[in-house]
C-alpha cells in the first residue's frame, strides 16, 4: 500500500546534501594550516597524518557527490535548474581537490616554505580559507531561499555574501602578487626545482580562492535564472 | 422484473455489503491521500490524524455526499433505456461495485496508485456499454466528468499556486515572517473554513432535510469560518517559540504557526474527500435501493434512503480504523523533505477544489486534485523537488483503471445476469 501515495510524488530535497557537501569541503581545506605548520616544523609523521586525514575528507566528499547526482535523476521537478545545480556541486568539489593536491604536492616533495615567508604565506592560506567559508555559508543560505521562493530579501542578502566573497578573493590576488614578489627576491638563494615548485603552490592555495568565488559565481547563475 | 419482487430485500441486501466493502476499501486506500501531506510534514502524528480522518470523512460524506452520489447513481447512464429491464441495472450496479472493490483491493494489495473515482466510473460504463448497449451511456456526461478529470488537476494547480504565492508576499518575504505569519495564517484559516462549510450549507444539508437560504448561507458560513479562525489564533498564541533573534530560528517558528493551519487544512481535506469520494460507494447501492424501493420503476427523483449516507461514512471510517494506521505508518517512514508551510498550500487548494467540484456534483478524483495542487506549489517555487516519474506512474494507473474497473465488472454482470435469470 506504500506507493499508493502522493508522497511518492515528493522526492529528496537536493539542497541538504549540497549544504552538508560544501560543510565537508570546507572542513577538507581548514586542514590546511596544520598540515603547513607541521611541515615547518619538519615534523613529516604528523604531515603524513594530516595529509591523509585531508585525502579522506576529500574522498568523503566525492561519495556525497556521487551519491547526489544519483538522486538527481532526469525527472525531477525543481525551483532551480538541474544542470545548475550540478555545475555547482562539482565546482564545490574542485575546492576539496585542490586542497587534496596541495598537501599531496607539498608532502611528495617535502617541501617546505622558506622561513621569511613564512608568516605571509600562512596570512595567505587563511584568507583562502576565508573565501572557502564565506562560500559555504552563501550555499548554507539555499534552505532558506527555498523557504522564500528565490525572491526578495533573501536573495539580496546572499548576493551581499557573494559579492564579500569577491571582496575575499580580490584580497588574495594582491597577496598573491607580494608573495611572488618576494619569493622572486630570493631565488638565487634556493634550489631551483624547489623554487618552481613554490610558485605551483602559492598558484594552487590561490586558486583555493578562485575555486570559491566561482562557487559563488554558480550559485548567483542559480538564483539570476527565475 | 419479477426478480425484483422476490429476491429485491436480498439484492438490497448484498448491494449494501459491497457497497460498504468499497466504502470500506476508499478509507483504507485514499487515506494516505487525504492525510498523507500532514503525517509528512509533521503536523500531525499518526495517532492525531487517524482521528482527524475518522470524523471529518464522516462529516464529510455525510453532510456533504449527496449531491456527487446522484450523479453517479443516474448521471451516467440513461435511466429511461432500462425502463424495461430494470433488474440488469440493479444486476449492473453491484456488479460495478464488486468490480471497483475488486480492483481497490488488488491494486492496493500490489501497492499502485488508483483513483477510487475512476474505478467505480469505469466499472459503471462498462457493463452499460458493453453488458447491455452502447446507447444506455449518457456519453456526453461521461465526457463531462473525464473532461473534470483533467480541469480539477488545473484548477486546483492554480489556487495552489496562488496561495503559495500569497504566502510568499505575506509572510516570508517579509522584514519578521514570524510576526506575518501570526497576522495573515488565521485568515488562511477563515478562507479553509469558509468555503467548507458555504459548500456543506449550499449543497449538503439538503440531504438530511435542512434548506438553507443563500444569504443565510453565507452568513452562516462566515460565522463558521470566524469561528475556526478564531481557535485557530487561541492555538498559535499558545505556541511556544524559540526566541532566539536569528533568522534560521525564524523560519523554524514560522514553520510551528503553519503547523496549526495544516492541522485545519487536513481537516478540510478529509471532510472534501470524504464528501466527494463516498459517491463512488453509495452511489450505485443508492441507484439499487431506489429501483426495488419502486419495485422496478425507475423514478427520475427519488430522495437518498436515509440509512445510506451513515452506511458509506461507516465504511470509510472502518476502512480507516483498520488499515489507514498501516498507510500512514508507511508514509512517516517515506518522507519527505514537506514542510507546513508547503504542504498546508496544495492541501488547502486541493480541499477547495474538491469541495467545490463535489458542489456541481461533478465526480472528481481526490488524488487527482491532490496531484495538481502539488504541482501548483512545486510551479512557485515551493517544492524542492518533485519526482515527475512517480506523478507518471500516478497518471497512467489513472488511465489504466478505467478499462480494467470496466473489464472487471463486464466480467461479474454476465456472472450475476446468468446465474439470477
Amino acid at each position: 500500500m506504500s506507493n499508493n501515495s502522493i508522497l511518492g510524488v515528493f522526492a529528496k530535497s537536493p539542497i541538504k546534501p549540497l549544504e552538508k557537501h560544501i560543510r565537508m569541503v570546507t572542513k577538507c581545506c581548514g586542514q590546511l594550516p596544520a598540515f603547513f605548520a607541521a611541515c615547518a616544523e619538519n615534523d613529516w609523521d604528523k604531515a603524513a597524518v594530516l595529509r591523509k586525514e585531508i585525502s579522506d575528507l576529500e574522498k568523503e566528499a566525492d561519495s556525497l557527490k556521487r551519491q547526489l547526482r544519483l538522486e538527481l535523476p532526469g525527472g525531477l521537478f525543481m525551483p532551480v535548474d538541474r544542470a545548475d545545480l550540478l555545475e555547482l556541486l562539482t565546482q564545490q568539489d574542485r575546492i576539496a581537490n585542490k586542497a587534496k593536491d596541495i598537501a599531496g604536492r607539498v608532502f611528495g616533495r617535502q617541501l617546505q616554505i622558506p622561513e621569511s615567508l613564512q608568516e605571509d604565506f600562512n596570512q595567505y592560506l587563511a584568507r583562502c580559507i576565508d573565501a572557502a567559508e564565506k562560500a559555504a555559508d552563501a550555499i548554507n543560505e539555499l534552505d532558506d531561499l527555498l523557504e522564500t521562493g528565490f525572491r526578495g530579501r533573501e536573495v539580496n542578502l546572499v548576493a551581499k555574501m557573494i559579492h564579500q566573497l569577491d571582496q575575499i578573493e580580490d584580497d588574495t590576488d594582491s597577496m598573491q602578487i607580494t608573495m611572488r614578489a618576494n619569493l622572486m627576491a630570493m631565488e638565487a638563494t634556493l634550489n631551483p626545482v624547489d623554487v618552481m615548485f613554490l610558485y605551483q603552490i602559492i598558484e594552487w592555495v590561490g586558486d583555493l580562492a578562485d575555486l570559491s568565488e566561482r562557487v559563488g559565481a554558480r550559485l548567483e547563475i542559480l538564483l539570476a535564472r527565475k | 422484473m419479477d426478480i425484483l419482487i422476490s429476491h429485491g430485500s436480498t439484492l438490497v441486501m448484498i448491494a449494501a455489503v459491497v457497497g460498504f466493502f468499497m466504502a470500506w476499501g476508499i478509507g483504507a486506500n485514499d487515506v494516505a491521500n487525504a492525510m498523507g501531506t500532514s503525517v509528512g510534514s509533521k503536523a500531525l502524528t499518526i495517532k492525531q490524524a487517524i482521528i482527524i480522518a475518522m470524523v471529518f470523512e464522516f462529516a464529510g460524506a455525510y453532510l456533504a455526499g449527496g449531491e456527487v452520489t446522484s450523479t453517479i447513481r443516474k448521471g451516467i447512464i440513461d435511466p429511461s433505456y432500462f425502463a424495461d429491464i430494470p433488474h440488469l441495472l440493479v444486476f449492473g450496479m453491484i456488479s460495478a461495485l464488486l468490480a471497483a472493490a475488486t480492483w481497490l483491493l488488488v491494486a492496493s494489495y500490489l501497492g499502485w496508485p488508483v483513483s477510487t473515482t475512476h474505478s467505480i466510473v469505469g466499472a459503471i460504463i462498462g457493463f452499460a456499454a458493453i453488458g447491455v448497449s452502447v446507447d444506455t451511456v449518457e456519453w456526453g456526461k461521461v465526457l463531462g466528468i473525464v473532461g473534470s478529470w483533467v480541469v480539477t488537476p488545473l484548477i486546483s494547480g492554480i489556487i495552489a499556486f496562488v496561495i503559495f504565492n500569497s504566502a510568499q508576499k505575506l509572510i516570508f518575504d517579509t522584514e519578521n515572517p514570524l510576526r506575518q505569519a501570526k497576522r495573515w495564517v488565521p485568515f488562511y484559516m477563515f478562507l479553509a473554513g469558509f468555503v467548507l462549510s458555504l459548500v456543506t450549507i449550499k449543497k449538503g444539508l439538503k440531504h438530511i432535510g435542512l434548506d438553507i437560504g443563500t444569504t443565510e448561507g453565507f452568513v452562516y458560513a462566515i460565522i463558521v469560518a470566524l469561528i475556526v479562525a478564531f481557535i485557530g489564533s487561541i492555538f498559535i498564541a499558545r505556541l511556544k517559540f524559540n526566541e532566539k533573534a536569528d533568522k534560521r530560528h525564524h523560519y523554524k517558528n514560522v514553520e510551528k504557526v503553519f503547523a496549526v493551519l495544516m492541522v485545519v487544512t487536513a481537516c478540510c481535506m478529509a471532510f472534501a474527500h470524504g464528501s466527494n469520494d463516498v459517491a463512488n460507494a453509495i452511489g450505485p447501492l443508492a441507484a439499487v435501493v431506489s429501483i426495488v424501493g419502486n419495485e422496478g420503476e425507475i423514478v427520475k427523483k427519488s430522495a437518498l434512503a436515509w440509512w445510506i449516507l451513515p452506511l458509506g461514512g461507516l465504511g470509510i471510517v472502518a476502512g480507516l480504523a483498520l488499515f489507514g494506521h498501516k498507510v500512514i505508518a508507511t508514509i512517516g517512514k517515506g518522507i519527505t523533505h514537506l514542510t507546513p508551510s508547503r504542504g498546508f498550500a496544495a492541501e488547502l487548494a486541493a480541499a477547495c477544489t474538491v469541495v467545490i467540484a463535489s458542489g456541481t456534483g461533478l465526480p472528481i478524483s481526490t488524488t487527482q486534485t491532490l496531484v495538481g495542487a502539488v504541482l501548483g506549489v512545486g510551479m512557485a517555487r515551493g517544492i524542492a523537488a518533485i519526482n515527475m516519474g512517480v506523478v507518471r506512474n500516478i497518471v497512467v494507473s489513472w488511465v489504466i483503471t478505467l478499462p480494467v474497473g470496466a473489464g472487471l465488472s463486464i466480467i461479474f454482470f454476465w456472472i450475476l445476469s446468468s446465474s439470477m435469470s
